[in-house]
C-alpha cells in the first residue's frame, strides 16, 4: 500500500506552523498507524533530515502518550481505541491523509505533533486524589463496596489522560477528564470525605489552565478512546451543585455508600 | 575491591524485619525538611516512594522522560497484584506465598527479601483500597480474587485487564497530593544520563532537559531509581518503546554492582511477530491461561485450519507435560514448552511462530458472557491488532521478553554498592530470583516504594552527615563532561544508519544467543560480534538535529549505545552461569526429558559485575544460604 501523508511540522512554541506533504511506500496492511509513521521517519533520518516528532510510547493503547488528529479525528476514525491502536488496513490504498497536533490554548506545541499536556497534571494536583498517609490502612474488606459501584467507578477511572476530549471539544474543555476522577473518587466510600472541596477545586484549576466550558455537545465521548460516558459529566453537575448546598450550610443527601447506582 | 554484604538480619524468618525496623536509625522531623531526595522514575516503585518520602517530610525530586508521572511503563501491566490475604480460605498464608515466590524463581533469590516481601503484600492491598483503587469486587461486596501461574490458591487481586494502569493511577494521585503540598518538585521529560559520586557516594545526577535539551547537574542527599528493566535490549518486546537500561547502566558504570543481567523473562502468551516493521509486541495477560487451553497439531507442518483439526489429533501440550499444573505452568517453563513445539515444526500461523491458545471449552460450559467479563478487553485488543475473533476461533500466541529479573545489585536495605545509591522496583535484583511468577511484579514494586524504602533510606540518612554537594563540585563537572562528550559524538557521527537498524540487529543476536535457551558456542558468537556491531555504530550511526533542542532521535540514539554496550554484560553473566534455573536455559545442562539441570553446588550464588574501563567486567559472587527452606527440584508435574 501507499498514502499520502500531509503532516503538521512546526519547530517551536512560538514558531509557525505549516503542513508537509511525504509519500508513504511499501506499507502492509497489517501495519500499525504509528509503524507506518516510524518507516517514514528512518526514511528521513537515513537522508539526514529531521524525522516528524510524535508522541508515543507503550503502543497498547493505554499510556495515553499518542495524541494524532488523523483526518480530523482525534485518534482516527475508529471508536475507542488510541492512535496507537490504528491499523493500515482500515485505510484504502493511496488514500490522501491528514495528521495534525491536538490543538488547544492550554496543549501548547512543542515540536510538530508532541503538545504539552501538563495542564492535565495541573488539574490532578489541584483535588484529584485521597489524602491518606502510606500505612495504617484498614483491611480492604472492611467497607463493602456493591459490585456495580465498582464496576462504574472502573469505567470512570479508565481515563488514560490523553487529552482527545479536549482536541474535540469545540471550547477545548477538559470536562469529561474532570469528571470522570472527580466521579471515580466520588463513588467509593473512600472518596467521600473531601468530595465536596475536590469538585471545586478541580474546576478551578480546568479554567485556570485556560481550558473552555463544556458545550453539551458529546464530541468528547466520541473520541475518547476509553469509551468514557458523558454521563459521568452529568454525575460532576450533581456533584457541583451538591458542593454547593454543603456549603450554604443546607442538608445535603445522605452519604450512605450504597445510596447511589448507575 | 567490592564487597558483597546482604546486611540480612539475623534471627528468626517471621521477625527479620520487624528487628531491623526497630534497630534502623530515625530522621527527625525537623531534619527530614533538610533533606533532598532524588526519585528518578515515576512508575508503581518511584511514585510510591517519591509520594511516601514526600508524606514523611523529606524534600523530593523526582524525574521522569515522560511528559506524565503517570505514563510509566508499570501502567501497561494487566493481569493483578498477589497478596497473601487468604480472602478464599483456600490455603493461603505468607508462608505460602514466600515459598511459592521463591519456589518459582528456582531458588536464586534472598530468603529474608522475599519473606519480607510476602509480608507486607497485605498492607499494600489495604493502602491501595484506601487510595481509591477499583478492584473487582463480588457481589456482597468484598474483593474478588482470581489464580495466576505457578501457584494453587487464589490470592490475586485485579482491575479487570487494567491493573496496572489502577495501581500506578493510585500511586500517581498520592505523588498529586504531594506535589500539590510542596513536597515533591514533579520535572517530567527530564532523563538522568549519569550519577555523580563523590567520595564513594551517590550525590547527585546528570539530566537532560529533554524539551529545551539543556544538561544541568542535580544534587540530593541520597538516589533512588526506579527505572524499571532492561527489555527493550532485545528489540521486540512487551516493553513501551521508551523503556530503557541508560540510568542502570549509568549507575553501573559509576561503581554500582549489576546482579543476575541474564535472568530474563520471556512471557509465553505475546501476541505472534508479524512485519519487519513490527515495532513492538503486544501482551496478552496470563490470566488468560485461566480459562484458555494451550495446543497445537500432534503432525508436523499440519496445514489445516483450527476447527479441522479433530480432538485426538490434537496435543495439549503443557497438560500433558504439566498435569498438575496444567495451563498455569510458571511462565519459563510454559515458554521453553510452546518454543519446543514450535521447533518440531508444530507450530501454527505465519513461520510456524504460535501456538494455540483456545477458549471454546470455556465458552461451551460457562457462556460467552462470562469470557466477556472477564476477559472482554484482551479479545477486542487481539482482534484489532490481529483482525481475528477469539470468541470464534483460538488466539495464537508466541513467547516474548518481558520482565528483567536482573537488575542492580542491593543489599536488605535496598541500598546498591554505592553508599546513598537505592534501587527499587524492576531496576533492582532483589526478590524474583531466575524467573518471576505472574502478578509479583507490580506486588515487588509497591512494596519497595511504599513500605520498604522509606524505612531503610532513613537509616542511611540518619547516620552520615552530609552537605549538598555543589552543582560545580570537580565530580559534577566530570559527569556532565561525560554526557556532553557522549551527546556530540553522537551527534557528529553523520553516518547513513539509522538507531533503529543498530537496535534491530543487537536485539535479533540477543533473541538467537541468549533468548528462551543458549549455550556456550552462541553466547561466545554474541560475545565476538556486539563489539564489531559497536564500533559500526559509532561510525556510521546518524542522528538528526542538535542536542539543544527537542531531539527525539538523539533521546533514542543515546539509549542505543548503551544497549550496544549491556547486551556484553547480558552475555558475559548467561555464559559464566553453567546451570538450566528459571528462565535462564542453557541446553549443555538439561536431563532426559529436557527439563533444565540446576546446579547448586557450583551456582547457588548471585553474580554481581563490577564494570571496569576498557576490560570485561569482574565477577564477584554473594552466595546464597537456604535456612529456613530446602532448594528442591523444581517440578510443576
Amino acid at each position: 500500500m501507499r498514502f499520502t501523508l500531509n503532516i503538521w511540522r512546526q519547530n517551536g512554541p512560538d514558531e509557525k506552523g505549516r503542513f508537509v506533504t511525504y509519500e508513504a511506500h511499501d506499507v502492509s496492511s497489517g501495519m500499525s498507524f504509528l509503524e507506518m509513521l516510524d518507516s517514514v521517519n528512518q526514511g528521513l533520518i537515513a537522508k539526514g533530515e529531521e524525522p516528524v516528532a510524535f508522541e508515543q510510547d507503550c503502543r497498547e493503547g493505554i499510556c495515553g502518550s499518542c495524541s494524532l488528529v488523523i483526518n480530523g479525528i482525534p485518534h482516527g476514525p475508529d471508536r475507542g481505541i488510541t492512535s496507537c491502536q490504528l491499523y493500515m488496513r482500515r485505510f484504502s490504498d493511496g488514500a490522501v491523509i491528514t495528521i495534525e497536533p491536538w490543538r488547544a490554548r492550554a496543549f501548547p506545541i512543542i515540536k510538530d505533533l508532541v503538545v504539552d499536556r501538563r495542564a492535565l497534571d495541573r488539574i490532578m494536583q489541584a483535588g484529584g486524589y485521597i489524602s491518606v498517609h502510606t500505612g495504617g490502612a484498614v483491611d480492604g474488606n472492611v467497607l463493602l463496596i456493591s459490585k456495580d459501584q465498582a464496576e462504574t467507578a472502573m469505567d470512570a477511572a479508565s481515563c488514560i489522560g490523553c487529552g482527545a476530549c479536549v482536541a474535540a471539544c469545540k471550547n477545548a474543555s477538559a470536562m469529561l477528564f474532570v469528571a470522570a476522577k472527580v466521579s471515580h473518587l466520588a463513588l467509593l466510600p473512600q472518596g467521600k470525605p473531601e468530595r465536596t472541596r475536590r469538585v471545586k477545586t478541580m474546576l478551578e484549576a480546568m479554567d485556570r489552565e485556560g481550558f473552555g466550558s463544556c458545550g453539551n455537545q458529546n464530541e468528547c465521548e466520541a473520541v475518547c478512546p476509553k469509551r468514557i460516558s458523558v454521563r459521568f459529566i452529568a454525575r460532576f453537575n450533581r456533584e457541583y451543585l451538591r458542593a454547593g448546598i454543603v456549603e450554604s450550610g443546607l442538608p445535603a443527601e445522605p452519604e450512605s455508600p450504597h445510596a447511589e447506582s448507575t | 575491591m567490592m564487597k558483597l554484604d546482604p546486611k540480612i538480619p539475623p534471627g528468626p524468618l517471621e521477625t527479620k524485619w520487624d528487628r531491623r525496623r526497630f534497630s534502623e536509625k530515625l530522621v527527625s522531623p525537623t531534619n527530614k525538611r533538610k533533606i533532598t531526595v532524588i526519585v528518578v522514575g515515576t512508575g508503581l516503585a518511584g511514585a510510591s516512594a517519591a509520594s511516601t518520602l514526600g508524606q514523611l517530610g523529606y524534600q523530593v525530586e523526582c524525574f521522569c522522560f515522560q511528559d506524565s508521572p503517570r505514563r510509566a511503563h508499570s501502567i501497561a501491566a494487566q493481569g493483578g497484584i498477589n497478596a497473601a490475604k487468604n480472602y478464599q480460605d483456600d490455603g493461603d498464608s505468607v508462608g505460602r506465598l514466600f515459598y511459592d515466590t521463591i519456589k518459582g524463581g528456582d531458588f536464586r533469590s534472598r530468603e529474608a527479601n522475599v519473606y519480607r516481601l510476602a509480608q507486607v503484600s497485605t498492607q499494600i492491598i489495604d493502602q491501595c483500597v484506601a487510595l481509591g483503587i477499583p478492584f473487582a469486587r463480588e457481589y456482597g461486596g468484598q474483593l474478588a480474587n482470581r489464580s495466576f501461574g505457578g501457584v494453587q490458591v487464589s490470592r490475586t487481586f485485579y482491575c479487570r485487564g487494567q491493573t496496572g494502569q489502577q495501581l500506578l493511577l493510585g500511586a500517581y494521585s498520592a505523588l498529586c497530593w504531594q506535589i500539590d503540598r510542596g513536597q515533591v518538585i514533579m520535572r517530567p521529560r527530564t532523563e538522568m544520563l549519569d550519577l555523580v559520586v563523590v567520595d564513594g557516594r551517590a550525590r547527585g545526577i546528570v539530566v537532560r532537559d529533554l524539551v529545551t535539551g539543556r544538561l544541568s547537574v542535580q544534587t540530593a542527599h541520597a538516589v533512588v531509581l526506579a527505572t524499571g528493566g532492561y527489555s527493550n535490549v532485545y528489540y521486540l518486546s512487551t516493553n513501551a518503546s521508551g523503556s530503557n537500561v541508560t540510568a542502570t547502566y549509568r549507575a553501573w558504570k559509576q561503581g554500582a554492582a549489576f546482579a543476575n543481567p541474564c535472568f530474563t523473562q520471556i512471557h509465553p502468551t505475546a501476541i505472534p511477530p508479524g512485519d519487519a516493521c513490527q515495532a513492538k509486541l503486544t501482551l496478552m495477560s496470563e490470566s488468560l491461561r485461566n480459562d484458555g487451553r494451550l495446543w497445537v497439531p500432534k503432525m508436523a507442518r499440519d496445514q489445516r485450519s483450527s476447527e479441522d483439526i479433530p480432538e485426538a489429533e490434537r496435543d495439549y501440550f503443557l497438560e500433558r507435560r504439566y498435569p498438575r499444573f496444567g495451563n498455569l505452568a510458571p511462565r519459563d517453563l510454559a515458554s521453553r514448552a510452546v518454543k519446543a513445539v514450535c521447533d518440531e515444526g508444530r507450530g501454527v500461523g505465519p513461520g510456524g511462530h504460535g501456538v494455540y491458545l483456545d477458549f471454546a471449552d470455556v465458552i461451551a460450559q460457562q457462556g460467552v458472557d462470562v469470557v466477556r467479563e472477564r476477559y472482554g478487553n484482551l479479545f477486542d485488543m487481539y482482534q484489532r491488532i490481529t483482525g481475528e475473533d477469539a470468541y470464534r476461533v483460538p488466539m495464537r500466541i508466541y513467547p516474548a521478553p518481558h520482565y528483567t529479573m536482573g537488575g542492580l545489585w542491593v543489599d536488605y536495605n535496598l541500598m546498591s554498592t554505592i553508599p546513598g545509591l537505592f534501587v527499587i522496583g524492576e531496576a533492582n535484583f532483589a526478590d524474583h530470583g531466575a524467573n518471576r511468577l505472574g502478578a509479583s511484579s507490580l506486588m515487588q514494586g509497591l512494596a519497595d516504594g511504599y513500605f520498604i524504602l522509606p524505612y531503610t533510606i532513613s537509616h542511611y540518612l540518619a547516620t552520615v552527615a552530609l552537605s549538598l554537594i555543589r552543582d560545580d563540585h570537580k565530580e559534577s563537572r566530570a559527569a556532565l563532561r561525560r554526557v556532553t562528550s557522549r551527546i556530540s559524538r553522537l551527534l557528529n557521527s553523520k553516518g547513513y544508519r539509522t538507531a533503529a537498524s543498530f537496535h534491530r540487529e543487537v536485539g535479533k543476536l540477543l533473541w538467537n544467543h541468549c533468548g528462551m535457551s543458549r549455550n556456550a558456542e552462541g553466547l561466545k558468537s554474541a560475545l565476538t560480534a556486539i563489539p564489531l556491531l559497536r564500533e559500526e555504530f559509532w561510525r556510521n550511526v546518524m542522528v538528526p538535529g542538535s542536542g539543544e533542542v527537542f531531539n527525539q532521535e538523539l533521546e533514542y540514539a543515546g539509549r542505543v549505545a548503551d544497549y550496544l554496550e549491556f547486551a556484553e554484560l547480558l552475555c558475559h553473566d548467561a555464559l559464566h552461569r553453567e546451570e538450566s534455573c528459571g528462565a535462564h536455559f542453557r541446553e549443555e545442562y538439561q536431563r532426559d526429558e529436557g527439563e533444565p539441570q540446576r546446579d547448586d553446588g557450583r551456582f547457588a550464588h548471585v553474580a554481581a559485575w563490577e564494570s571496569r574501563e576498557g576490560e570485561s567486567p569482574i565477577l564477584h559472587k554473594e552466595p546464597l544460604a537456604f535456612e529456613f527452606v530446602q532448594p528442591t527440584t523444581r517440578s510443576y508435574q
